[in-house]
């Protein structure tokens, strides 16, 4: 084993905690792909660039001359209206349809914003420099930029703050009943269009977080949303439908495993390795699944 | 049955004599054309999965770019070092006479052919497992993986892209070039056409239909519907590989994620465009890519620069809108036309309900 990683065991420090931090952010992406996977039953491919677009939400604040950090606060309020008008225009009519047709129309949203991100911001690489400097561990062997520790901490506390909503507000209420069953919240007099509408919108608002906190502590382009979409795609078929614990454990696994993966196979392998690992994933899944079915028999 | 038979022979004779005529009649459309056949021929292979087998891939992708990337590489490697090949950018150094050209391409195109049908053979009883959006998502995952890893190969290439061999000089004639791609790409769609009729009169389209309808019943029956979606995977490899290596050699330049395994585009297209025309049938796949390739140089030409833009809408509106795609649209209008006898007093029920 001649990879650096297993020469400098240092590194593996270094890189677990690069994936715990990195993780906890996808978590939120992963949560709001749960929320709208388990409510609407639909799946969103646009997911990633949603993030993407919150993302320069902040960088035009940094832009103008703003600190990009208060874009946590306005990018999730820009992309939460952005998300309620996704939801009028398209979502709506593919709410009650195929999966299939969620995919593909999500897909096709995904383009739409990608270009239109290509035009208004450029296709380089941008980052909103924070300036919050680094932390240094272990004689300085390990750095830990301090917008990364930012950025998993207000991750936690908008989660955090996002599952007491669920719990004690009528709207969150409203939310858990028509995931349990659509009908029913429906004849108890839920008015089910707007509960899809608030849940696709505070979906995109999760997105327009997560975004603002990679544009400080990673980089944003305007083709890099699906990676994202993926990412969250996969903690949440790990972790399940509304089991919070489990997106939060699994983010972190895949965040440790893109960067060791990042290591040992190369920073050119990193995408690859997190879409090959989609696939081992689903057909290990299909694999455990058709064991269960065999017992049936 | 006989007046049936009489006009399909003259639709079908009629259709390949434009075929043939087709590069004399519009000499400046040549490319266009061999990229329209290949499009037909990629509509085609995804409604074998898609329409017939109710498999919606994204996968498909995967043995286009597969196909691309072998054709050039046996096509290099046959007569000269391959990683020196990419490593110079193709041309300068080397140069493939006539024979070697078409040979390499020959023997590029049965290895093309092959080996992903082999792969589809080996990956198919994990990846068919899968069922609905879980199969949909993982054959996006693996179209994609192939393209980032691919990009991070040397041999063949890496980030910089790969050179395919140019069309032999020897050969004057300025057109000659053209008409090569352009027949080879319209006798694969000849061949692709034919198989796939031939499917759609035998056994295999009907378990095919019956996986789609209800995986479960048909295993119940007694179909082993395993075997039957490698075996339909398979049939998608194998065209979907050697069309991928005849747009290699026409495109000349091979990148990893945005012409091989480009599925932001031909990925993405192929799916479309069988469900532009209508899937599960037999022309659908055909008059869906004629006319979205219409619409789409129509947007690449016009509106320049923001034809993403105007594809992402059309999928969108087309998804939502035209599920069921014009030969579905056709099939409601015209139920008699497409053999479907309805009760008279049945439909006037229908209406009196509405």
């Amino acid at each position: 084993m001649d990879f650096l990683i297993f020469k400098a065991p240092i590194l593996m420090v270094q890189a677990s905690l690069d994936g715990i931090l990195l993780g906890i952010l996808f978590a939120l992406i992963a949560y709001g792909m749960a929320l709208q996977w388990g409510v609407m039953n639909i799946i969103n491919i646009a997911q990633g660039d949603l993030v993407i677009l919150g993302g320069y939400i902040a960088y035009t604040m940094y832009l103008a001359g703003i600190h990009p950090a208060w874009g946590v606060i306005v990018s999730p309020i820009i992309m939460f209206f952005v998300g309620w008008a996704l939801y009028k225009l398209v979502i709506n009519k593919v709410v009650d349809r195929d999966l299939f047709i969620s995919i593909l129309a999500t897909f096709g949203i995904a383009i739409i914003f990608q270009q239109l991100m290509n035009f208004i911001f450029g296709a380089d690489v941008v980052v909103a420099q924070s300036e919050y400097g680094t932390t240094m561990l272990f004689d300085n062997s390990v750095t830990l930029p301090n917008s990364k520790i930012f950025s998993a901490v207000v991750s936690i506390l908008y989660a955090v703050a996002l599952v007491i909503y669920m719990k004690k507000s009528r709207l969150g209420r409203a939310i858990r009943a028509t995931a349990q069953n659509a009908r029913a919240a429906k004849i108890l007099g839920v008015d089910t269009e707007k509960v899809y509408a608030a849940t696709f919108g505070i979906n995109a608002a999760l997105c327009g977080i997560a975004g603002a906190l990679i544009a400080i502590t990673l980089t944003l382009h305007p083709y890099v949303g699906l990676p994202y979409t993926v990412r969250s795609f996969m903690i949440v078929i790990v972790a399940g439908l509304g089991n919070l614990p489990a997106v939060a454990i699994s983010g972190m696994g895949l965040g440790l495993f893109e960067e060791f993966a990042d290591y040992i196979l190369g920073t050119e392998f990193r995408i690859g390795a997190v879409f090959m690992l989609l696939v081992f994933i689903l057909v290990y899944r299909r694999f455990k699944l058709s064991k269960k079915r065999e017992y049936l028999k | 049955m006989d007046k049936v038979k009489q006009k399909d022979l003259i639709l079908y004779s009629g259709l390949i004599i434009l075929g043939l005529a087709a590069p004399f009649l519009f000499p400046g459309f040549k490319v266009q054309l061999t990229i329209l056949c290949v499009l037909i021929v990629l509509a085609m292979t995804w409604n074998l999965q898609g329409g017939e087998m109710g498999y919606n891939t994204f996968g498909n992708i995967l043995f286009y770019g597969l196909g691309m990337y072998l054709t050039a590489s046996v096509q290099v490697g046959m007569f000269f070092p391959l990683a020196e090949w990419t490593e110079s950018g193709g041309e300068k150094t080397f140069v493939h006479t006539t024979s070697q050209y078409f040979q390499g391409m020959g023997v590029g195109l049965l290895v093309a052919a092959l080996v992903p049908t082999i792969i589809a053979g080996a990956i198919g009883y994990a990846i068919l497992g899968l069922r609905g959006h879980y199969f949909a998502i993982c054959t996006l995952g693996l179209g994609i993986a192939a393209g980032e890893i691919a990009g991070g190969i040397e041999i063949i290439g890496a980030g910089q892209g790969f050179t395919t061999p140019p069309f032999p000089k020897d050969i004057v004639d300025p057109g000659a070039r053209g008409d090569f791609f352009y027949f080879l790409s319209f006798v694969l769609l000849i061949g692709t056409f034919v198989f796939i009729k031939w499917i759609y009169g035998s056994r295999f389209k009907l378990i095919l239909n019956a996986i789609r309808d209800n995986e479960d019943k048909a295993e119940a029956m007694g179909i082993q519907t395993m075997k039957y979606k490698i075996v339909g995977w398979m049939v998608s490899a194998f065209f979907a590989g050697l069309a991928g290596g005849i747009m290699g050699g026409l495109i000349g330049y091979i990148d990893s994620t945005d012409v091989a395994f480009d599925g932001r585009e031909m990925g993405v297209f192929m799916v479309l465009m069988a469900i532009l025309g209508g899937k599960g049938t037999l022309w659908g796949p055909v008059i869906g890519a004629t006319l979205f390739h219409f619409l789409k140089e129509g947007f690449w030409t016009l509106i320049l620069g923001w034809q993403y833009v105007a594809l992402g809408v059309l999928i969108v509106v087309i998804v939502i809108y035209f599920p069921e795609g014009l030969m579905g649209w056709l099939r409601e209008k015209y139920p008699e036309r497409f053999g479907e006898v309805i009760d008279e007093k049945d439909r006037k029920a229908q209406v009196e309900l509405k």
